[in-house]
């Protein structure tokens, strides 16, 4: 996307949505929503909406697990990597699912398709080992389900 | 046409409820979408009403629709609610989930529903404030202070404008009860926030939800368009967060509201006296805002009649990990550990003997079983050296390895630190360091050196940044290992790193032999 697409969004959300600091988690939500994630080339736009310096929007966004800064892939599976799940299993699945979607754990496949991230606990600890696979949540996931997997993200 | 109730919970829909939801639609039924009961090994939950009564299904899969719907369906339940599970428990908070359509007003009213804001708005301030006092209810996000006497500060706090903030973010491993509130019976936390609000002269709300619950998000939404005109002028938004465990911690919650890094603040000032944007604020966790409406409905006696000791109420068990029979139990406090995991749970999942349950997510202790005579209550948990936090009980069979959970825990705190304090930033990383050393000594099974002066030797191998001048020797890892969860322990802000050491010293504590101990001082001792 173009910077002054960007920059377009950022203007219009604002106008409705209003220009206090604290609408700058709401905007980074919209903008990795809209754009898919937070360009470096997008922070002076943000900094002059909010009022804030660059720093401090680049400060933000390099706090939070959830703002990326880098375009992920199509498909993207967030797999569990917290305590019940790894008492179901979810460290062997772990491996497995590096192995079965041919990246590791946090990158991005080199053909774009898919990225594969960890995730502390997406609250269905008692049918582990779970993930959201582009927002679905999948349950009780094992090889057979990886093969699943692995076939969507083919597509 | 035949009505059927079908989970929308985002653990149902994980177990394929949607699927099985779109099969009775396409066989002509009306469906409607509860949230869920909370024993996940019947989901996905089918119930069929015939002659004003519900029957229960499950686990049922889309196939299953005709058989089901004929009532041969060999998974047939009869009456969810009298199933053992659910017979015992004691539903104030989750009376509705899984009953109602979480996002119907008509529903809501009928099952009981603003019945406690209509007395509290009956009611004067102070006196709403004095019967959450006398109900006992102690926060239900991690520390147990009671929720009265917070209200009271910001009740007696002067000031032009105050918030209500709802912690509903929920970081801990195990923990599914908020989520399950939110997306099974919204309203309830809107009517408790809208109390809290008139208890302590509050116009606006925030429940601030972690972005890893998109279902909470979107029905929480709905439920406060739905519900504005019920809670007026009391107004409410939900903030969403962006993946960061320790904005659970209450002041980084604030900060992360605030559009800023969430990091720690250092109390005082209390938030209950400047808490969101300075001014005095209410933050609970959402089960401490949900108890409320029962209170102020039944009566502060009726909540406080159950409990253990200082420990009153009920409180939302959630059984989670490698147990046969997870989910949510509702229960006064007082049950005991081996209760829990055992009689209710079922035990394992794989079958395989029970070796270590995590009670309260990853800042807490892990327990063998020969302590689960251990009472739910908070006092006992404490002295048990652990905690109850939010009520998720982790379980492990016997191939969970102690030390790698303890590695873990270091991790887990490694990643997600605010990085405001050294002890828990660096710390943590350290400690990664150390329980890899020692997991390398015990799998190699290097015999420790006789005769040296560890207690000298340690010394210079702490001060020490050279590898070679370490001792990767097990006793003198271990020692450094303890010395470093002291200095966690001490020199932390908040319990993201002083409570790390709770699950890394407990598991050495009670499982000494996964870490290359040969006589485990446990058992010698038994
Ligand atoms: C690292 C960390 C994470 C926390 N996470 C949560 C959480 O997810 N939910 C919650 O209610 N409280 C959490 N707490 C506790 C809160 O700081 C605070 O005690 C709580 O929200 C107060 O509400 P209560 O009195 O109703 O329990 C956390 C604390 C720490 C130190
Ligand atoms: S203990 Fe860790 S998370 Fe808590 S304030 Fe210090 S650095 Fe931040
Ligand atoms: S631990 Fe994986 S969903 Fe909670």
């Amino acid at each position: 996307m173009q910077q002054e697409d960007a920059t377009r969004l950022i203007e219009d959300w604002t106008r409705t949505h209003g220009r206090t600091r604290d609408r700058l988690l709401p905007l980074l939500h919209m903008l990795q929503e809209e754009i898919g994630f937070i360009d470096d080339a997008a922070i002076p736009a943000i900094a002059t909406a909010l009022n804030l310096s660059r720093a401090d929007v680049h400060g933000v966004v390099t706090f939070y697990h959830d703002f990326r800064r880098t375009p992920a892939g199509r498909h993207v599976v967030k797999l569990c990597r917290a305590e019940s799940c790894q008492a179901r299993g979810a460290t062997a699945i772990e491996k497995a699912a590096t192995d079965r979607l041919g990246v590791p754990m946090g990158e991005t496949r080199p053909d774009g398709q898919v990225t594969l991230e960890p995730v502390y606990c997406l609250g269905l600890c008692a049918v582990g080992p779970n993930a959201l696979v582009d927002g679905r949540p999948v349950a009780r996931i094992d090889a057979a389900t990886l093969d699943r997997i692995a076939q969507e993200i083919a597509a | 046409m035949k009505r059927v109730y079908v989970s929308r919970d985002m653990a149902s829909v994980a177990l394929g409820a949607d699927e099985v939801a779109h099969a009775f639609e396409a066989a002509g039924c009306e469906v409607v979408r509860t949230g869920s009961r909370g024993l996940f090994s019947i989901e996905p939950l089918v119930e069929v009403e015939s002659e004003g009564k519900r029957i229960g299904f499950g686990p049922v899969g889309p196939a299953d629709i005709a058989a089901v719907l004929d009532g041969s369906h060999e998974a047939r339940l009869g009456d969810v609610a009298a199933l053992p599970f659910f017979a015992g428990q004691q539903r104030f908070t989750f009376a509705r989930c899984g009953v109602i359509d979480p996002l119907s007003l008509k529903d809501y009213a009928e099952h009981g529903g603003w019945r406690g804001l209509e007395t509290a708005r009956g009611m004067t301030p102070q006196a709403v404030v004095d019967a959450v006092k006398a109900s006992g209810l102690r926060g239900r996000g991690g520390a147990g202070f009671p929720t009265g006497i917070k209200w009271q500060t910001v009740l007696d706090a002067v000031s032009d404008a105050k918030f209500i903030v709802c912690n509903a973010d929920e970081g801990d491993s195990g923990t599914f009860a908020d989520r399950m509130l939110v997306e099974g019976d919204p309203f309830c936390l809107i009517e408790g926030m809208a109390i809290a609000g008139h208890a302590v002269g509050a116009s606006h709300g925030y429940i601030y939800i972690r972005s890893e619950y998109p279902f909470a998000i979107a029905a929480m939404r709905e439920a406060i368009q739905l519900s504005a005109e019920r809670t007026a002028p009391f107004t409410l938004e939900v903030r969403v967060g962006a993946g960061a465990y320790v904005c659970g911690e209450e002041t980084a919650l604030l900060e992360s509201i605030e559009g800023k890094r969430g990091q720690v603040r250092a109390k005082p000032p209390l938030p209950a006296l400047a808490g969101l944007f300075g001014r005095p604020t209410v933050i609970n966790n959402l089960l401490s805002l949900a108890a409320v409406p029962f209170i102020l409905a039944e009566g502060a006696k009726a909540y406080a009649d159950v409990g253990f000791g200082r420990s009153r109420g009920t409180i939302p068990v959630q059984l989670a990990g490698n147990v046969k029979h997870g989910g949510l139990y509702e229960i006064g406090f007082g049950i005991t550990l081996g209760e829990l995991v055992n009689d209710i749970g079922g035990g394992t999942a794989s079958g395989r003997p029970v070796r270590a349950v995590q009670v309260g997510g990853p800042l807490g202790a892990y327990f063998p079983p020969s302590m689960f005579d251990l009472p739910f209550d908070y006092e006992a948990f404490a002295q048990a050296g652990g905690l109850i936090g939010h009520a998720g009980i982790t379980v492990f069979d016997d191939s969970v390895d102690m030390a790698h959970m303890a590695r873990f825990a270091m991790e887990f705190c490694a990643v997600e630190s605010c990085g405001k304090c050294t002890p828990c930033r660096i710390g943590s990383t350290r400690g990664v360091e150390v329980m890899d050393r020692i997991i390398a000594a015990r799998d190699s099974a290097t015999v420790v050196q006789a005769g040296r002066n560890w207690e000298g030797y340690l010394q210079k191998a702490l001060n020490s940044r050279t590898p070679d001048r370490i001792d990767t020797g097990l006793e003198a890892q271990t020692a450094l290992l303890r010395d470093l969860c002291d200095t966690m322990k001490h020199g932390s802000l908040c319990a993201l790193g002083g409570f790390t050491p709770y699950p890394v010293l407990s598991a050495l504590d009670h499982f000494p032999e996964d870490f290359g101990a040969k006589s485990p001082v446990k058992e010698a001792a038994e």
